[in-house]
C-alpha cells in the first residue's frame, strides 16, 4: 500500500475568536479523486487555501508528498518554514478557484506561460507549445490570443484549470470552480474535469456544491461541518446511506435547493 | 505703461533659457516622485511594522509641511551636515520627494484596486513576491492610475518657480533677475505667466487623452 500525498495531522485554524478549522486530520492518497462537501462555513475551502499556502494554519502539521508542507528541519527540531520552501512546496500543487483570478493584462496564452517561464525557466517556445497542447485539451486552442475579458465564465474557467496544469502539479485543487459561472456554462466546466480524471493520475481534492458531478467524480466523499468531519466514505454510501444526521439534513437541503444527486 | 516689444526680443533668449531649466527640472523631480512613490506605497503596505510605520510618519511628516522650507533645509542646512548639492539637483530632490509622497498615495489606492485574488493566483501558480508584483500586481494598477499622475504632474510644474528661491536659474529667477535690471516687470512676468499657461494648457489636453486612454477600467 503507498503511502499518503497529503497527511493533515491535527491542524487549527483560527481567524480572531472564531475557529475554522479545530483538529482536522485526514489523508489523501496519490491519485485520489477527494470530494469536499458541506455547509458554506465547515472549513472544506479553507483546507484547500491552506494547502495552497494562501492561509497560514495556527497548530498541525501537514506533510505533502513526504515533506513538511508548513515546516523545516532546523538543527534538528522543526521550525516554521521561510518563504523559500514554501515555494518549493508550492511546486507541487495547483489550484482553480471560484473567481478564475485569470490575469486581466495577458492575453489566454501568455496567461498560461507566465509561471513556467518565471518560475522554472522554460524557454518561450516550449511554454508556449505546451500551453498550446493544454488549452488544445480544455477546448481553447482557438482563443489563445484572446484577453480573458472577452471570454465567457465557462471558457475563463477552463483557461484558468490550463494555467494550473501548466506547472505540471502532482495535486490540483478545485476550489467550487462552477460555484460563479451561469447554469448553461457548468457542464462545460465540468466535463474538462472529467477529461482530466480519466487521462491524468493527478490527487484532486475538490470542494463543490454540485452534488452530482461529486457522486461521479469522486473516490471518496468527505462531509463537513463547523470546522470537522462528520463523515466519510465512498460516493454511493455518503449520497444514497449518509449515516450522520447532520449529513442528511445537508443532502436533504441541497436537493430541495435544486441540486440533483 | 507701455509694452515694449524691442524689450520682449531683447530678453526672450534669457527666458528661454530658464523655461528649459523649468521643464528640466518637472521631467526629473516627476521621475524622482514616480521613483520615490512607488517606495513609499510599498514599503507602507510591508507586514513588518518595524518598516510601515516609520515610512507612514515621515511620509506624513514630508507631506505636512511646506515645499519651500523643504527646499531650504535642502539647500542650505544639509551643508552644514556635509551634504552640498547644486541649486538644480537640491531642487528635483525638494520637489521629487514632496511630490512623491502624494504619488505614494495614488499608486497605494491603484494597488489596493487589485483584487485580492490576483494576489492569490500569482501565489497559486508559485510566482514569488517580487515576480507577482512586477508582472501581475503592477502592470494592472498603475494604468488606471496615470490621469491622477499626471494630475501631480503639472501641479509640480506650476511649483517650480519656488525653486528660484535656492537659486535655480529657472523660468522665475531668470525673469526676476530681467526685471531687477532693468526695472521693467510687466513683459518678463507677463511672458513667465504666457509660458506656465501655454505649458498648462498643453498638459491638460494631453492629460485629458490620458484618461481617455487608461481611465476605463477593464472588466476583470
Amino acid at each position: 500500500m503507498p503511502s499518503p500525498i497529503i497527511r493533515i495531522d491535527n491542524i487549527m485554524k483560527t481567524y480572531g475568536p472564531l475557529t475554522v478549522l479545530d483538529g482536522l486530520s485526514m489523508n489523501v492518497m496519490p491519485g485520489e479523486k477527494l470530494a469536499l462537501i458541506g455547509p458554506s462555513g465547515s472549513g472544506k475551502t479553507t483546507i484547500l487555501r491552506i494547502l495552497m499556502t494562501l492561509e497560514r494554519i495556527n497548530g498541525g502539521h501537514i506533510e505533502v508528498d513526504g515533506e513538511q508542507l508548513y515546516h523545516i528541519q532546523k538543527a534538528g527540531s522543526l521550525v516554521s518554514a521561510d518563504e523559500r520552501h514554501l515555494q518549493k512546496m508550492r511546486e507541487k500543487i495547483g489550484m482553480v478557484f471560484q473567481h478564475f483570478n485569470l490575469f486581466p493584462h495577458k492575453c489566454v496564452l501568455d496567461n498560461i506561460t507566465l509561471a513556467p517561464m518565471l518560475t522554472k525557466g522554460v524557454a518561450k517556445a516550449a511554454a508556449e507549445t505546451r500551453a498550446m497542447e493544454l488549452l488544445d485539451m480544455v477546448g481553447m486552442a482557438d482563443k489563445a490570443k484572446s484577453m480573458p475579458a472577452q471570454l465567457s465564465g465557462g471558457q475563463k474557467q477552463r483557461v484558468a484549470i490550463a494555467r494550473a496544469l501548466a506547472l505540471s502539479p502532482k495535486i490540483m485543487l478545485f476550489d467550487e470552480v462552477t460555484s460563479a459561472l451561469d447554469p448553461e456554462l457548468v457542464e462545460e466546466v465540468l466535463n474538462v474535469m472529467r477529461k482530466l480524471a480519466a487521462e491524468t493520475d493527478m490527487t484532486m481534492l475538490l470542494v463543490t456544491h454540485e452534488m452530482g458531478f461529486a457522486h461521479d467524480f469522486a473516490d471518496r466523499v468527505l462531509f463537513f461541518d463547523k470546522g470537522r468531519i462528520v463523515e466519510e466514505g465512498k460516493p454511493d454510501d455518503i449520497f444514497r446511506n449518509p449515516r450522520q444526521e447532520r449529513t442528511q439534513s445537508f443532502l436533504r437541503k441541497i436537493i430541495a435547493a435544486g441540486h440533483r444527486v | 505703461m507701455e509694452w515694449d516689444w524691442a524689450f520682449v526680443r531683447e530678453i526672450m533668449p534669457t527666458l528661454l533659457e530658464g523655461l528649459k531649466i523649468t521643464i528640466l527640472a518637472t521631467i526629473l523631480g516627476a521621475i524622482v516622485a514616480a521613483v520615490v512613490g512607488l517606495f513609499l506605497a510599498i514599503a507602507r503596505r510591508s507586514p513588518n511594522p518595524l518598516v510601515s510605520r516609520p515610512v507612514g510618519f515621515i511620509a506624513d511628516f514630508i507631506r505636512g509641511t511646506p515645499l519651500l522650507v523643504q527646499l531650504y533645509f535642502i539647500f542650505y542646512v544639509l551643508p552644514d551636515i556635509g551634504i552640498r548639492l547644486s541649486p538644480l539637483i537640491a531642487g528635483v530632490i525638494g520637489l521629487g520627494v514632496h511630490y512623491g509622497t502624494y504619488t505614494a498615495e495614488v499608486y497605494r489606492a491603484g494597488i489596493d484596486n487589485v483584487p485580492r485574488g490576483q494576489w492569490e493566483a500569482a501565489r497559486a501558480t508559485n510566482l514569488s513576491i517580487r515576480q507577482a508584483w512586477i508582472h501581475v500586481v503592477l502592470p494592472q494598477a498603475i494604468p488606471p492610475m496615470i490621469p491622477a499622475l499626471a494630475n501631480y504632474f503639472i501641479a509640480m510644474f506650476k511649483e517650480t518657480p519656488l525653486l528660484s528661491a535656492i537659486t535655480v536659474l529657472e523660468l522665475m529667477n531668470q525673469a526676476k533677475s530681467v526685471a531687477n535690471s532693468s526695472y521693467r516687470y510687466i513683459e518678463p512676468m507677463t511672458l513667465v505667466g504666457v509660458f506656465f499657461l501655454v505649458i498648462s494648457l498643453i498638459s491638460v489636453v494631453a492629460l485629458r487623452f490620458l484618461e481617455e486612454r487608461f481611465a476605463r477600467v477593464d472588466e476583470r
